[in-house]
């Protein structure tokens, strides 16, 4: 072997190390992140603003001009039928895709990889590693969030403990029913104290119990600071703990608002009765019509819709002469309800 | 930043620590050896496996009776007796053959109750052209005591002339090597490969893809798993060469014994004239194995292989994770697979039947430059030397066809993995590859 193709070849294998290394580099160079607690100084009223969002795939809309806007702290309802395009939506603010126009920014600042670690996300598909133990998931996945090691331990072993479930630490995930593979995946959303989580179908696959456990973590974790997104389409779930809303239906945005505004404006002038089944309505009268009526042993029960320029004031003066009351309420359509006649509207 | 690099460590580590790493590394090669052994063995003693033939010769001239040499599977024996008797007797007889060589010797006949085999009638046609031969130069007054010391017993002993000086140009060796290192490589590829596809598979089944890409970008996901599974097939390859070392090694310590012996034989067996004179005999061939391995840079070998090893499994490896990413269980992979097998299959059937013996012909140096096919087709040549310039061109070619198809099929994969339950097809690959971030 003579010395200066020896050379060469050290040339060549120098040469193709240096590409190598750019390369890495290339994709290894992101942004650095910043910690949380400088980022906490800076708050916003808004979390989250999503501005005129398109989103086109190969043969169809999935977002049409979308814009919303949540309030930092609360805890906001992304609403909508299958298919309307809450996922898309939300993996855009998961920079999972990127938007064909329009923008979105957290916090006020242009969404950017730095954004990262201040999102926890449940996606609706649950998924962990199945070979993997649970202790060492979490740990890898809060890493990646951009914690450190150590600090990983630290916070995964609170959560455990917190949710008692420090004996699976050691067990893989393919030795766990559903439910406990949905509580391991919660932990590994929150642990990184994200100031925005994104929840997708968060109930789904739990029992009562976990499922109270964990809507209480969510509570805590909205009071300390976090800003919530609900994708469901579970409504009980949004009315008792939403702020606000926005119904998407064909990748629209058909309505939005503050939870209690929104009932407020579907109500119509409909109120239950209640009284005693010992005595009868007249039918017609200038005050009210009777929507329909039911009754059992002790008590009847009407629905009334009152008239123009009536109030139950007018009712009861009407009323009281002919029956013993025992309830009056006025009957203000849930969000269920508003949501099944939406979509149906537009449909 | 440090992800891609916690990507890898998850990656390797979890295979690592797996118990079938541990069987791969020690028991496959030891399965390995055992089946070469085991052919080695029967083609060796495949006299001793064969059933032995009886054979009846009837020769009219008698030339030939006593003269056929008995081997393991042929006896034979002789009759007196006419051919048209023997005929009649054959059938019922014990013998397997029948061989009638007439007067004339021309239309010589060998019957057989089954067909014969091949083995068979070309042993026989050997030993008769040999006895007619030496028949034949004793009719011309030709001494056989003569013949039978002029035995030619010459070798050719080639060696290659370089401007450092004469060494061993040992041609069998290098095919050798250059044998076992593409297939080495075709296998790897195709192993690490597919578990680069699988580990993609399960992360879009398992649906963890969605949470890791919410924290990684794709193409760092893709990387870390490929340079992750990549770096397990390093450690196995590291440690089979630690194995055949220290293997080699005590093989040669226990040759060493004998080696300074076998310098004086080859001392003296030195001749004046220049020309060596072969030595026969066990000690000595493994000292000639132990020579001509010093005639092959191991060192140099052993990094171009790994640096082939390396860019051939990180550029096949991409292909396979996009393939991963467009389909939602293993069993869709077929129709992808095919352009991956095809220049693999393809290029090693041509490698160890063409290149293999004719390193420097024009198609060996395309198919060593090609990305997709240099991997094998280079690690055939370079046992045999490979100018410096063609193993750069190669080497170049070969890690920008990897930034090139890796490039590729990070935009196929980033897609794919949020792709459930659509059947893909290559036109939709086309489709996802053109969509913007």
């Amino acid at each position: 072997m003579n010395i200066p193709n020896n050379e060469l070849r050290l040339y060549f294998i120098s040469i193709t190390n240096f590409f190598l290394l750019q390369l890495l580099r290339k994709c290894l160079c992101l942004p650095p992140q910043r910690n949380n607690a400088a980022r906490a100084q800076s708050i916003c009223k808004n979390m989250l603003s999503v501005k005129n969002i398109v989103k086109q795939y190969s043969n169809h809309k999935a977002l049409d001009d979308v814009s919303l806007d949540i309030n930092t702290g609360s805890i906001f309802g992304l609403l909508g039928p299958n298919g309307a395009g809450k996922t898309s939506l939300i993996r855009i603010i998961n920079q999972i895709t990127a938007p064909d126009s329009g923008q979105v920014l957290l916090n006020g600042e242009k969404l950017n990889p730095s954004h990262i670690g201040m999102i926890g996300y449940l996606p609706e598909e649950r998924g962990l590693y199945k070979k993997m133990e649970i202790g060492e998931q979490v740990i890898y996945l809060s890493q990646l969030k951009g914690l450190s090691k150590n600090e990983a331990i630290k916070r995964a072993k609170y959560w455990f403990e917190k949710l008692e479930m420090q004996s699976w630490w050691n067990k893989k995930v393919e030795d766990l029913s559903k439910g406990m593979q949905q509580k391991v995946q919660f932990v590994a959303t929150v642990i990184h104290e994200p100031s925005l989580i994104i929840l997708d179908e968060p109930f789904s696959g739990f029992d009562p119990v976990n499922a109270d456990i964990i809507k209480n973590e969510i509570v805590e974790l909205n009071k300390k600071g976090a800003t919530i997104i609900f994708s469901t389409h579970r409504m009980e779930s949004v009315e008792e703990l939403c702020d606000s809303i926005v119904l998407l239906h064909k990748s629209k945005k058909i309505l939005e608002g503050k939870v209690k505004d929104i009932r407020n404006s579907y109500r119509n002038g409909t109120f239950i009765i209640q009284y005693l089944s010992n005595s009868t309505i007249a039918e017609h009268n200038e005050v009210f019509t009777i929507l329909d009526s039911s009754q059992n042993e002790e008590l009847k029960e009407v629905r009334i819709k009152l008239n123009d320029q009536k109030t139950t004031n007018d009712a009861l003066n009407y009323l009281l002469p002919q029956v013993q009351i025992l309830g009056l309420a006025e009957i203000v359509p849930t969000i269920h309800e508003i949501f099944v006649h939406q979509v149906k509207q537009s449909n | 930043m440090h992800k891609i690099f916690l990507i890898i460590q998850r990656e390797y580590l979890s295979r690592v620590k797996k118990k079938s790493f541990i069987i791969m590394t020690f028991v496959v090669p030891l399965l390995f050896i055992a089946m070469y052994a085991a052919i080695f063995y029967m083609f060796a003693k495949r006299d001793d496996l064969s059933d032995t033939k009886n054979v009846i010769v009837v020769d009219e001239n008698g030339i030939f009776r006593s003269k056929l040499r008995n081997t393991a599977s042929l006896n034979f024996s002789y009759s007196k007796k006419d051919i048209s008797d023997e005929r009649m007797a054959f059938l019922s007889s014990e013998y397997d053959y029948l061989l009638y060589i007439p007067a004339t010797q021309q239309g010589i006949t060998l019957l057989s109750q089954r067909k014969p085999s091949v083995s068979s009638i070309s042993e026989i046609e050997s030993q008769l052209n040999g006895i007619n031969h030496v028949q034949q130069l004793l009719s011309a007054g030709i001494d056989t005591g003569i013949l039978n010391s002029n035995k030619s017993r010459l070798q050719v002993n080639a060696r290659q002339l370089t401007e450092a000086g004469e060494e061993d140009a040992s041609s069998w060796l290098a095919s050798g090597i250059g044998f076992v290192a593409a297939f080495l490589i075709y296998m790897s590829l195709f192993i690490y490969g597919v578990q680069v596809m699988r580990g993609v598979i399960e992360e879009k089944t398992n649906r963890i893809i969605e949470v890791i890409i919410s924290s990684v970008k794709p193409f760092q996901l893709m990387l870390g798993k490929i340079i992750g599974v990549g770096l397990v097939g390093l450690t196995q390859f590291l440690l089979w060469i630690i194995l055949c070392l220290s293997l080699a090694g005590a093989g040669g310590s226990l040759l060493l014994k004998n080696k300074s012996f076998n310098k004086q034989v080859k001392i003296e067996a030195t001749n004046p004239q220049g020309q060596q004179i072969h030595q026969t005999g066990v000690d000595n061939q493994g000292l000639a194995i132990l020579n001509s391995l010093e005639s092959v840079p191991l060192f140099y070998t052993l990094s171009v292989f790994l640096f082939y090893f390396l860019f051939g499994f990180l550029l096949y490896s991409s292909i396979f994770a996009a393939v991963g990413s467009a389909v939602d269980s293993e069993t869709e992979t077929q129709q992808f697979m095919l352009p991956i097998t095809m220049p693999l299959i393809f290029t090693f059937i041509i490698s160890i039947n063409l290149v293999i013996n004719n390193p420097e012909s024009n198609l060996s140096f395309w198919l060593s430059v090609i990305p997709f096919t240099s991997p094998i087709a280079m690690m055939i040549r370079v046992p045999f030397g490979v100018p410096v310039w063609e193993l750069a061109l190669s080497m170049c070619l070969l890690v920008a066809g990897f930034l090139v198809i890796t490039w590729v099929a990070a935009r196929i994969y980033r897609v794919g993995i949020l792709m459930y339950g659509k059947k893909a097809s290559y036109r939709e690959l086309l489709k996802w590859f053109m969509y913007k971030e």
